[in-house]
């Protein structure tokens, strides 16, 4: 795994950049190859995405084709549950909410436990396989691209505004920021604290997500950097070893905070929902 | 942390896919979970009714064997009492008509007897006459002794 760095002679913190840049197309600086402004597009992160949604759409698309109430098969069995579960979570935070949330909330679990997913093959063999055909730059994980996360949350937290809007309408809505949380004597400190806890809510979402992929990746990337920097040797008889079950530990570990992050972003999208949806 | 079009990308291909799941997986999904579960209810309701209409079925059973058992016995006991009745009557009614039979056997007995009784003193009182007459035809004068005979007669 950590053969690219060693066989091509590179340093570690050209090894771990080479791992942390994006395939970028647009406006992109040549020579680091990261974006340099906002006209650019990281091709690896929206392909990884697609495929991860496409995964999920075709389990769908199966599941529905041979929808059978009267005998179920394993697929239908285990999407039943997921769904079951999910819109379980959705009635008991926000009772009578739109069937839309309960979709929205699948989605998220599902689609960014899959992306996550990624995180678990061979921290090298994507970009390997990039390399194979041409591309260097490949990062396999979308989640761990601020892009993704902050895309998701953005989208929930319009759904929030549209929700608070909705039940509460526009002037009541208002109303919560002047006079929450320290009522009618305290306006300018509430305007703030208000705000402050509306975008709190998108970003703690975006970050949470993104520093737990990025900080997996990165501890992905050191342990590959162990056998890699014993390079060839006798010291290869022991950091090889140690290199794999540091690995197979952090997999597995990894298996549970990938499946976690899952899970806690859709709840919390359902709670912030649930929230918006209440009064006061 | 470059952030750029992909996050537009993102939110696009996330509205696309919420909205994909809800047509194709959650709604229909949804759908048949509602149904499967309302079959359910119903089909645990209509057990339910059974149950208890098995168990009225129980209760109107026990019911009617109870009166059924009821009704034979009064029908035994009534005829038990019929049975006595019955005998009683039919012994008091042999016993009657055996004390008639018996009367009217005294009776004819003793009317047997007292023909007897007359038809022997008539017999008497014709062979004494007859005696008489034959000792009295050497001495006594039919006539003149009539009233003496018929009173003889009489007294016997």
């Amino acid at each position: 795994m950590s053969k690219s760095a060693a066989r091509s002679g590179q340093g570690v913190v050209e090894y771990m950049q080479h791992h942390l840049t994006n395939l970028c197309a647009g406006a992109c600086d040549p020579r680091t190859h990261h974006a340099t402004g906002f006209l650019s597009v990281h091709v690896d992160t929206l392909f990884f995405a697609a495929l991860a949604a496409v995964a999920f759409m075709l389990i769908a698309w199966r599941v529905r084709r041979a929808l059978d109430p009267d005998s179920p098969g394993t697929l239908q069995n285990i999407v039943e549950m997921v769904v079951e579960f999910v819109s379980k979570q959705v009635e008991d935070t926000v009772p009578g909410a739109s069937p839309v949330i309960a979709s929205l909330a699948l989605t998220l679990l599902i689609w960014v436990w899959f992306m996550n997913l990624f995180d678990l093959l061979p921290i090298d063999l994507v970009p390997w396989l990039g390399g194979l055909i041409g591309i260097h730059y490949v990062r396999p994980v979308p989640t761990s691209d601020i892009n993704t996360g902050l895309g998701l949350s953005l989208t929930v937290f319009a759904l929030i505004l549209y929700y608070n809007i909705k039940v509460k309408g526009l002037f009541g809505y208002l109303k919560q920021f002047l006079f929450h949380p320290f009522g009618r004597f305290l306006i300018p400190v509430n305007i703030v604290m208000s705000l402050i806890e509306e975008l709190s809510k998108p970003l703690s979402l975006a970050l949470r997500l993104f520093g737990n992929m990025f900080a997996g990746e990165l501890v992905f990337m050191l342990i590959a950097l162990i056998g890699g920097a014993a390079a060839v040797g006798l010291g290869l008889l022991i950091w090889l070893p140690a290199q794999i079950a540091l690995d197979l530990a952090w997999e597995i570990f990894h298996l549970l905070v990938v499946s976690l992050q899952a899970f806690i972003f859709m709840v919390l999208t359902i709670v912030y929902l649930g929230m918006a949806h209440t009064g006061e | 942390m470059h952030i750029d079009l992909t996050l537009v990308g993102q939110m696009i291909a996330f509205g696309l896919l919420v909205w994909f799941v809800h047509k194709v997986l959650l709604g229909p999904m949804q759908t048949m979970l509602s149904a499967r579960q309302k079959r359910i209810a119903d089909g645990l309701a209509a057990g339910e009714r059974g149950k208890h209409e098995l168990e009225l079925a129980h209760q109107r059973a026990a019911e009617v064997l109870r009166t059924a058992k009821a009704t034979a016995e009064r029908i035994v006991t009534e005829a038990e009492r019929h049975r006595a009745r019955v005998i009683e009557e039919a012994g008091a009614q042999a016993k009657a008509e055996g004390e008639r039979w018996l009367a009217a056997a005294r009776a004819e007995f003793d009317q047997e007897v007292r023909r007897t009784k007359e038809g022997l003193r008539a017999q008497v009182g014709r062979l004494a006459l007859a005696g008489a007459e034959k000792i009295l035809r050497q001495e006594v004068d039919r006539t003149v002794h009539a009233k003496l005979l018929a009173q003889l007669e009489s007294s016997l």
